[in-house]
């Protein structure tokens, strides 16, 4: 080629390439431009759900707090930029004593509640005496978590001291829960119910209108004790249950966000209709399924068999496909991949099932199989909750790696009613049983392994202390070193040498949204978003 | 008549007690309980004795006649209860879905009956013409199509060419006529056609019977004008059994529309009633049924009255 030609050529890629460069660029300047958080507008929001109570410390559903939260504040809070940070609330600064047995918390000052009145550390110490020490008639679903306080004081007006029973590697974490929202000590002191039907906190925005069954509206509180936010001049809670109008509703503009999040066809429907208008934030989530085992019924009281039933799940090639029909997608043991509990891929695939050569896996399967005598094309059922994703698509996927070691395995899908009564009668054989948490906490994590007599999570019939032991050691270890040691030990003895049950694979959250929704934060669980920090970009 | 309708009012009463006991049993033998549902259901860690307090408080430790006959007591002083998930008065909560509810099986209704008596006569008095067989395409196709796909391709329809969609949250007609209408005049359209098309064949084959009656001959061989013939006598003969089936189809609507309901995200009755059963709201499922089956009841009579007013026969029997 001549150098003339050859000259011409790279003129003209060189200005090809500037003007792809500049095509590129463009939006992510005017993404940066957007960087700069500004006030109004309305947030409307999908809650694939509706609230029963109001009440944070009793209620446990997303759907509750996903409307509600906005309304209240509570003592620390993740800062959502930076999981697994923990920043103050309306805890302004905190201290632990060297032992580890006192907290002292100081309370910003000039806080009000929405009617105007200050709220002091009698309104925090109140508001935790109700979870922790709920009065007679009073449900709190947290108060297990806290078994480790001793005792609230308040020193002064803006002062709380948590008296410790024992050392807790958990329990700042937990004074971070969304759930706990701060309460009004003479509301409470009045009626400890008062909460169930009414609102009254500190958070970010006032409370406007409930229809229930159909929307939530909450509108900028001025007195909040953060300055310049909440940005939103407002926000709309639209209860849509079904994921197809959810979906829909976020198509059409009407919804910008729904903050559990949607499967991949989801996205994908949304990402070809909208374009650039949407942006897509996918992560891990606190949340997984478990193949829970009926530990008293026969075969599956013999470790043999439990193991070879983990043994046959290719986890690694399943993650590949189920990943992209449904939530499932990461192998993990038994804290999220990611996490800092989270077990080192090359420690993890040394445990039962999680191994990456499968052939190996199923031939010892097998082999355990036919030592435990468990005949060639033994049947049993798989009992599964009758929701499509991604209930329904991993008992397929179970069934058939079951297949594989010659097991035949009967899918029994059931109503939730009927689902929860057999797991609690310990009416199955095997099933799928799942978890979702706020945080990643072994404390959480590790509930639906301890014995059943201790865990009402704890579906699998069975008692074991040596498990129960670990648990109570890791909660109490001094360092997070420390921590990891005993970890590995219950997961080891856990999933591999007992095979109890096992986590299939750990949920991927997948959150679409409008673009124009900013300072959203990036977190593993659908529990938090703080709708103070949220604004609308033009 | 006066004795007529004294009597059917007072048949209502043993019918509702009946649906009360029936569904009050039903439920209880269904397994799982709002609690479990409710708990387990979000995979809370819930200790049995805090299950066991939400069951005290909801009266569920209390044997089975002490719940029913406390309910009854209840219904007796007009008093309906709270719904087990919400702990809200079950009135307030239905009287909030039942304007939607009944709006939207009222213009269903409205939708029906100017499609489908029209087209029945016409279909009838042009019989074996293409009129006619167009009209039985339609009310075939309408019977085969679910009102809910119709549903889901009209949102389909909206989002794909148009990028709308209609209002997600309900307002009331006397507060703002436009968007009520812009959220409820589709699922009106969707139920309204399947519902034409049940009324437009019964009024075909009604019609093409009352017309070859002695009185029908008699009629035209009187010279009367062909349009007397067809409304003063054969409609008003043959509209008996079509009363009665958009009356049986209106009650069916207030509160059987549950997944055109949730196709377009309606905040109505049918929705309701599905989210009470699948969270065991057993308060909640047994005043809705109570509802609907007084609503199916009331339209019943009221057609049979309407029936006796253009029926001369029944009226004398």
């Amino acid at each position: 080629m001549k150098p003339l030609k050859v000259g011409i050529l790279t003129a003209i890629a060189m200005v090809f390439a500037f003007v792809v460069t500049l095509f590129f660029q463009a939006p992510r300047s005017m993404a940066a431009q957007a960087q700069t958080p500004r006030s109004g507008g309305e947030l409307v929001f999908a809650v694939g759900g509706t609230p029963p109570s109001f009440d944070g410390h009793r209620e446990t559903t997303f759907a509750m707090l996903h409307p509600v939260a906005p309304h209240y504040s509570t003592l620390l809070r993740f800062d959502l930029l930076n999981y697994p940070k923990i920043v103050g609330d309306v805890a302004e600064n905190w201290s632990a004593s060297k032992d580890g047995l006192t907290y002292t918390f100081k309370v910003r000052r000039g806080i009000q509640f929405h009617d105007g009145s200050m709220l002091t550390s009698k309104d925090v110490k109140a508001t935790y005496e109700k979870i922790i020490f709920p009065p007679k008639g009073v449900a709190s679903s947290r108060q297990a978590y806290y078994g480790m306080v001793g005792k609230i004081d308040t020193p002064d007006i803006y002062t709380v001291v948590f008296h410790l029973k024992r050392p807790s590697a958990s329990f700042l974490a937990n004074l971070a829960s969304p759930w706990n929202f701060i309460y009004k000590s003479d509301i409470l002191e009045k009626d400890p119910r008062w909460y169930e039907k009414n609102i009254m906190g500190t958070g970010p925005f006032v409370f406007v209108e409930h229809v229930p069954g159909s929307h939530w509206v909450g509108k900028k509180n001025p007195n909040y004790f953060v300055k310049g936010r909440p940005y939103l001049d407002g926000y709309r809670a639209i209860f849509i249950r079904d994921t197809a109008p959810r979906v829909a509703a976020i198509r059409s503009g009407q919804a910008l966000i729904e903050f559990r999040g949607f499967n991949p066809a989801a996205r994908d429907d949304l990402v070809k209709a909208l374009g650039n208008k949407i942006v897509v934030q996918e992560s891990s989530w606190i949340c997984n399924l478990t193949v829970a085992i009926n530990n008293e019924k026969k075969p599956f009281n013999d470790p043999r068999v439990r193991r070879a039933l983990t043994l046959a799940i290719d986890r690694w090639e399943g993650s590949k496909a189920l990943s992209r029909i449904s939530l499932m997608k990461y192998v993990g043991g038994l804290f999220r991949p990611g996490s800092e509990f989270a077990t080192p891929e090359a420690e993890l695939t040394k445990l039962a099932g999680f191994g990456k050569n499968i052939e190996t896996s199923r031939k010892e399967a097998r082999r355990l199989l036919n030592e435990a005598g468990v005949p060639e094309g033994f049947s049993f059922t798989l009992k599964n909750r009758n929701i499509k994703e991604p209930y329904e698509v991993t008992g397929v996927f179970l069934i058939d790696q079951w297949r594989q070691v010659g097991l035949n395995v009967s899918h029994v899908q059931q109503e939730e009613g009927a689902y929860f009564n057999d797991f609690r009668q310990g009416n199955y054989d095997v099933g799928i049983d799942f978890n979702c948490d706020f945080m990643d906490e072994p404390d959480y994590q590790l509930l639906k392994f301890l014995s059943s007599d201790k865990s009402p999570l704890n579906y699998g019939r069975y008692k074991d202390p040596v498990l129960d032991d670990l648990y109570e050691k890791q909660g109490h270890a001094a360092n997070l070193k420390e921590r990891l040691k005993v970890l590995r030990q219950f997961e080891k003895r856990a999933l591999d040498e007992q095979a109890y049950q096992f986590h299939v694979l750990w949920w991927q959250r997948i959150v679409p949204y409008w673009a124009r929704v900013q300072g959203f934060g990036k977190t593993p669980s659908h529990y938090f978003m703080h709708l103070g920090d949220i604004w609308l970009a033009e | 008549m006066r004795q007529y309708v004294l009597n059917r009012l007072l048949l209502m009463i043993p019918t509702l007690l009946g649906v009360a006991v029936l569904v009050f049993l039903m439920l209880r033998v269904a397994p799982g309980d709002i609690v479990e549902m409710k708990y387990a259901g979000t995979g809370a860690f819930a200790p049995k004795e805090m299950l066991d307090l939400e069951r005290a408080q909801l009266g569920l430790d209390k044997p089975l006649w002490h719940q029913f006959l406390s309910w009854m007591w209840g219904i007796v002083r007009l008093d309906f209860g709270n719904s087990m998930w919400t702990g809200r008065p079950v009135t307030y909560e239905i009287a909030i879905r039942l304007e939607l509810s009944l709006q939207l099986a009222l213009m269903a209704t409205i939708v029906a009956i100017l499609l489908s008596i029209p087209l029945g006569i016409l279909a009838a008095v042009k019989q074996d013409t293409w009129i006619d067989y167009f009209v039985r395409v339609f009310s075939i196709a309408g019977l085969a199509v679910p009102s809910f796909w119709l549903g889901i391709i009209i949102i389909l329809g909206f989002l794909i060419f148009f990028k709308w969609l209609p209002p997600l949250t309900f307002t009331s007609f006397m507060v703002d006529p436009k968007a009520n209408l812009m959220q409820l005049i589709w699922p009106a359209l969707a139920v309204g056609y399947r519902y034409s098309a049940v009324a437009a064949r019964m009024t075909r084959s009604t019609v093409l019977e009352v017309l070859r009656e002695d009185y029908i001959r008699t009629a035209r061989a009187k010279g009367l004008w062909e349009q007397a013939v067809l409304i003063r006598h054969a409609l008003k003969n043959a509209l008996l059994p079509i009363i009665t089936v958009i009356g049986l189809e209106f009650a069916f609507l207030v509160g059987g529309l549950v997944v055109t309901e949730q196709v377009f995200n309606l905040n109505g009755i049918g929705k309701l009633f599905v989210e009470a059963i699948s969270q065991r709201d057993y308060i909640m499922v047994q005043s809705l049924v109570l509802l609907t089956s007084f609503v199916f009841i009331f339209v019943n009579f009221i057609t049979d009255l309407v029936n006796a007013w253009l029926d001369p026969r029944i009226r004398y029997q």
